[in-house]
């Protein structure tokens, strides 16, 4: 079966997959949700609102870091390519 | 009269290329176009753009494609011109019907067949073949979907708290960035093959050495061809893609392109060059089972299935004939000979795909059991 299908491959892909394919977009959504909180005075939104932003200043500052996180790793990702892709 | 075939092959494979971009465009944008997070027009805008970037992101060539497959001393420039007419063939058969399939498999299947007719089964590396493209070719949708899932889950568990209007708002934001990485990856990917074609073109015609890379020229070509061919955007596939399987809402269109991004770079980076078709439906299917409540078209995922399975050994049947209906005719005349059946083939499904067109205008139509919206083109679509 190893000479057909490279486990150690696969696994790794499957992984790395996971923290980069579903884990990035997960910090993306905790910095949504940590975007929407309300300053405390603040009345509920409406059903049918689309704001993102609620107003909660330590909502902004944690999803800032958030966004910054998925940008720098998406950043890092196009240079590594961008690495293997041009051997000195 | 070696350069006039050489020629041809070159602009040939240029045409692949071209189908291999609008085929794909759907893999990078249908879930953005589909819940308009993007409009159409700047969709495709988009992914031609960032196509063109990644072609020149990583240059070394991916001839393993050819290379690594065949045995490339008993490959001829007219071997060649069949499996890339047999690829085209089968890319513009599927693009008519409204069928994802691999453009890459279409490549292969042209190239062997006719690597097979004019050779013998025998020039075929059967064992590389398997573990480098048809096994990866059947477990990347899985670890795609499985990806894509458990995206969707936690996309949705995360954002509990958010008014439905936030959410839309907010991954359609995301959806933008996720999309413009498939687009990125799938230019990264695809036109590699293209390149790595005309180059073994270009050796087995003695024009460069036999170890050479990528000149620049064929560099810009491909990646111009494939950006050009995203552009003109395969609008029936992207419907399918974005209507057929699964109806989709913004988490799922970013979890969906998150995982298809992160499978497609990481399976380069050891180096198999993926199908970006199996793994963006993968995703999609996968985001379809990911979310409580949602529908998964399982019809369409399984002629889509079908077509998957075909595609290789019909592929190399029209790349077969191809060359047999060559050499039948002998030299120069014989790729004339093909060329014109293939020109013509061409034309008869360009004609046929008028009779239900599928434009920027009617791609988020409601589906109704088929590619071709039924209701006339004139509906207006809404931003």
């Amino acid at each position: 079966m190893n000479s057909w299908i490279n486990l150690t491959a696969l696994w790794q892909i499957v992984v790395v997959g996971l923290l980069a394919g579903a884990g990035l977009p997960a910090l993306f959504a905790i910095g949504l949700r940590a975007l929407s909180v309300r300053r405390r005075a603040a009345a509920a939104p409406a059903a049918d609102s689309d704001a993102i932003v609620g107003g909660s200043v330590p909502g902004i500052v944690a999803a800032t870091v958030c966004f910054l996180i998925v940008l720098a790793a998406i950043g890092w990702g196009i240079y590594a390519i961008y690495q293997a892709g041009h051997p000195k | 009269m070696n350069d006039v075939l050489l020629a041809l092959v070159v602009v040939t494979a240029l045409s692949f290329d071209f189908t291999n971009g609008f085929h794909d465009t759907g893999n990078a944008m249908a879930t953005s176009i589909a819940t308009k997070a993007l409009n159409p027009r700047v969709a495709v805008g988009l992914s031609g753009a960032l196509n063109l970037v990644g072609a020149f992101l990583s240059l070394t060539v991916a001839a393993t494609i050819a290379s690594g497959l065949v045995n490339t001393g008993l490959v001829t420039l007219t071997v060649v011109f069949a499996g890339l007419a047999g690829g085209i063939i089968w890319n513009l058969l599927t693009w008519l019907l409204g069928i994802p399939s691999s453009s890459s498999h279409a490549l292969i299947g042209g190239i062997i067949g006719a690597t097979i007719a004019a050779a013998g089964g025998h020039a075929v590396q059967w064992h590389d073949l398997f573990s480098k493209v048809i096994i990866p070719a059947g477990l990347s949708p899985v670890v795609a979907a499985l990806v894509a899932a458990t995206g969707t889950w936690l996309l949705y568990r995360i954002s509990r708290g958010l008014t439905e209007g936030a959410r839309s708002h907010g991954f359609r934001i995301g959806q933008i960035g996720s999309a413009s990485m498939v687009s990125l990856a799938h230019g990264t990917n695809d036109a590699q093959k293209t390149m790595g074609i005309i180059t073994l073109a270009l050796i087995v015609n003695h024009s460069v050495p036999a170890n050479a890379s990528a000149p620049f020229w064929v560099i810009l070509s491909c990646a111009l061809a494939i950006s050009l061919g995203t552009y003109m955007g395969g609008w029936r596939v992207i419907r399918t893609l974005g209507k057929g399987l699964v109806e989709i809402e913004a988490p799922q269109g970013m979890a969906a392109e998150s995982a298809s991004a992160a499978v497609i770079l990481l399976s380069s980076h050891f180096g198999y060059s993926l199908s970006t078709t199996h793994v963006a439906t993968g995703s999609i299917i996968g985001t379809g089972l990911g979310k409580k409540g949602a529908e998964v078209r399982w019809s369409v995922a399984g002629r889509m299935a079908t077509a998957w399975l075909f595609t290789l050994p019909l592929a190399a049947v029209v790349g077969a004939g191809a060359d047999a209906l060559a050499r039948g005719v002998g030299g120069d005349a014989g790729v004339i000979v093909d060329l014109i059946a293939l020109l013509a083939v061409v034309a008869v499904i360009y004609l046929r795909s008028r009779q239900s067109r599928v434009g920027h205008d009617n791609v988020n139509a409601e589906w109704t059991g088929s590619v071709a919206p039924s209701v006339p083109a004139a509906e207006p679509a809404t931003a």
